[in-house]
């Protein structure tokens, strides 16, 4: 069994508290610009999503990595982990990572990418609107689906 | 250095220069920032006699030592500046993430002088500072605004602009930021426009940085808990927006109909936060650092008022329902629309359009003033066209921008106009909420509800019981609340956080970022010293104990119908407490004590 970070958009109200609690968490101080997750808000729409990596079992990070600083975590199931000490700055996961969830960060001579906390996620600890949520892997689309399940139920309720 | 950042810009647009001074860290300590500090820096900086819409007038954005924090629903800023719609210190607040960006870019207050030669935008990308040619994008919309300069800034920027109405010189444009939040009181829009000044975009990777870590996080927990526990900041306001407000005061009796000539609308079910949640509610929103997400996104489909965008609130509901006469929730939300698109505060303009209402149905102005209108009460769509011509300024709208109070004067009947200080008074009736009335009636920016918003308590019952229709005790449970909210907004937070907590959370919150100790009572100190400072200039403007009042109709002619028929407000019975425990003498000046108190004098 192993822990999975998922992202509801449909829940997101782009109020960046994720950005806020992940960069506390990194740095005890507020720098959005930190954190390893961001809620993009589309204004015009209204509409925000959150995005952080998903700690791919294939990552290309991990691929691309000549020192094997970015690597699979032995300790947490699920988790691609990030060795400073071994990690040369060569940047590469950051140009591997297609969806951009990792990134050099100059002033802390760092690769920003999400390490879950080491398996206590602080967004999803102060996201108000349950937009991210830290599930067991079999329960990983549980709330989804079984949201579109109960509107299924009402329908053949009425009909029944 | 916590909380604060250190630097303050300044930017002087005649000149074209552009300075970074360090921020008076005691005033911050005593001002805190936002509202308090703005406030301190305009009364230190203007003049008293200064026209509003003269160069010489300053437009100060400042956010708070909360704002950029994870204090939860605290990421606000304040605009301030001499208000052209009535000479009073404008305070106009908003949430979105603004306030926060400037924070980051290094700033505690942003402060505009001067008058550019030709329209421009501010581009602020932390030190790097532009001043920047915007012909391109004078007379756009808000939405349009903020993609243009995005498009030549950052994609990412918080842009703050005026619209039409505030390159009008309407004395009721606002300041919008991302599109939706508005600083929506006073004219401070005007005073943008006044200076050329189309747009600020702001981009900033810097931090905010805390004293003491543990200490904060604990205190955001405890504060994050209490809110999340109360029914309105906890589920209501998600679930309904602000507009859930309209039923509740239909039900007191005190939602003001037709420009105030009663307090209960019928049909006002269908223009509140249910109905809305319902029909036009796409999904809600929160400004940064928010936990409460009372904000709505709405889309309206009827092909005659389709629109998307943000709101309404309930007042902003109000304005353009009950106040009018109207129902209909598809027209009031396109007219909200309108207003944010064209930058022009939705309460101010709903109010104007119901006097221009009364006015019409009385004979004093007639088709002919209204561009062959007929402008009676419940005309839906006349309520959306002349909503429409205010913000572009054309024919009849161009008085409507005025304001009520410049629109009745100028036919000769001041008394419909109904304001406060020449500023339109929201969504309460004080003839059903008796605390509200003085409170619009004292507020130093004229008629207001979010600066001693009692309806939390008349109304809303939260954390005490009052009855809404006696008079006692209401001076001082409007002095707490103007008090609270003078520390609260200059703290950074948004008002509704106390639906959940109070000064003693805030307080807290606010010595753990600043490494300064703040005691509830000191914190209650700084809002009394913020409303000393707002009173000692509106003296200076003239503004006397005559000016502390209602409009007649609230005090002379009761509710016709709904549970408050037959009430008035009765203002003298509470107006002379209120000066006495304030430590203001019976002409409404504070004492020399009072002011040597609170470090004024």
């Amino acid at each position: 069994m192993a822990k999975v970070l998922m992202i509801h958009p449909d829940k997101c109200t782009g109020c960046r508290n994720c950005e806020l609690a992940c960069s506390f968490e990194h740095e005890s101080r507020f720098r959005p610009g930190a954190s390893r997750v961001q809620a993009y808000t589309w204004e015009r729409e209204g509409m925000s999503v959150p995005m952080m990596c998903q700690q791919c079992d294939d990552a290309a990070c991990v691929k691309v990595c000549p020192t094997g600083a970015m690597h699979r975590s032995t300790t947490l199931a699920n988790l691609v982990d990030w060795d400073e000490r071994v990690c040369i700055r060569c940047k590469m996961c950051t140009v591997a990572c297609p969806f951009g969830n990792a990134r050099y960060d100059a002033a802390s001579s760092s690769i920003f990418k999400c390490d879950t906390c080491q398996g206590a996620p602080e967004c999803v600890t102060f996201c108000p609107n349950g937009a991210l949520e830290f599930v067991d892997d079999e329960q990983q689309v549980r709330s989804r689906k079984k949201a579109y399940a109960a509107k299924f139920k009402e329908a053949f309720q009425e009909v029944s | 250095m916590f909380g604060w950042t250190g630097t303050t810009l300044r930017v002087d647009l005649t000149k074209g220069t552009i300075t970074r001074e360090a921020t008076d860290l005691e005033l911050a300590h005593d001002y805190l920032g936002a509202r308090g500090m703005g406030g301190k820096i305009m009364i230190d900086e203007v003049a008293p006699d200064t026209d509003a819409l003269s160069p010489a007038n300053k437009l100060i954005f400042s956010p708070g030592p909360l704002t950029g924090t994870f204090a939860p629903s605290a990421g606000r800023f304040e605009v301030v500046t001499k208000a052209p719609l009535n000479n009073v210190i404008a305070g106009s607040n908003s949430g979105g993430a603004f306030g926060p960006e400037l924070k980051y870019a290094g700033y505690d207050a942003l402060i505009i002088e001067g008058k550019a030669a030709k329209p421009v935008y501010l581009w602020i990308k932390n030190d790097e500072v532009e001043i920047r040619d915007a012909s391109a994008v004078w007379g756009h919309t808000t939405p349009d605004t903020t993609d243009l300069v995005r498009a030549e800034t950052d994609e990412d920027a918080k842009v703050a602009c005026i619209g039409p109405a505030g390159e009008h010189l309407s004395p009721i444009a606002n300041i919008m930021n991302e599109m939706h939040r508005a600083a929506g009181r006073s004219g401070v829009g005007a005073v943008m426009g006044s200076k050329n000044l189309k747009a600020i975009a702001v981009f900033g990777t810097g931090a905010v940085t805390v004293a003491d870590p543990d200490r904060f996080k604990a205190a955001v927990m405890k504060a994050r808990k209490l809110i999340q526990a109360h029914p309105v900041g906890g589920t209501g306001l998600k679930a309904y927006g602000t507009d859930v407000l309209v039923n509740i005061l239909n039900q007191t009796g005190a939602l003001p109909t037709r420009n105030y000539q009663d307090g209960y609308f019928p049909t006002a079910d269908k223009t509140g936060g249910e109905s809305l949640a319902a029909k036009q509610l796409v999904r809600p929103k929160g400004c940064f650092s928010c936990i409460i997400s009372c904000g709505r996104v709405t889309k309206v489909d009827n092909p005659a008022y389709a629109g998307y965008g943000e709101g309404p609130e309930y007042e902003s509901a109000w304005a353009f329902g009950a106040d009018c006469g109207i129902d209909d929730l598809d027209a009031i939300t396109k007219a909200n629309f309108l207003c944010n698109e064209h930058g022009i505060d939705t309460i101010s303009l709903g109010s104007t359009i119901a006097c221009a209402m009364e006015l019409f149905e009385l004979g004093v102005i007639t088709a002919k003033d209204t561009d062959g209108v007929q402008l009676t009460f419940g005309n839906v769509p006349a309520m959306v066209e002349m909503t429409r011509k205010a913000c572009t300024g054309e024919g009849f709208g161009a008085k409507l921008a005025q304001g009520s109070y410049r629109l009745a004067e100028s036919y000769g009947h001041p008394e419909l106009s109904m304001t406060c200080k020449k500023q339109e008074t929201p969504a309460y009736d004080p003839r059903g909420v008796q605390g509200i009335g003085l409170n619009y009636a004292t507020n130093n920016r004229g008629g207001d509800h979010v600066r001693g918003y009692t309806i939390a308590i008349e109304v809303l019952q939260n954390g005490a019981v009052m009855d809404p229709r006696v008079t006692e005790g209401k001076a001082d449970l409007d002095i707490t609340f103007q008090n609270l909210t003078g520390a609260l907004d200059s703290a950074g937070a948004c008002l509704f956080s106390t639906f959940g907590i109070g000064a003693g959370e805030l307080a807290e919150m606010l010595s753990a970022v600043t490494g300064v100790e703040y005691s509830v009572d000191e914190f209650m100190k700084i809002g009394e010293r913020i409303w000393n400072q707002e009173r000692l200039w509106n003296l200076k403007q003239g503004y006397t104990t005559d000016d502390d009042a209602l409009p007649k109709r609230l005090l002379t002619e009761p509710i016709k119908t709904g549970p408050a028929k037959g009430e008035v407000n009765h203002l003298d019975k509470m107006l002379p407490e209120y000066y006495q425990l304030r430590g203001w003498d019976e002409k409404g000046v504070p004492t020399k004590a009072k002011l040597k108190e609170l470090s004024l004098a």
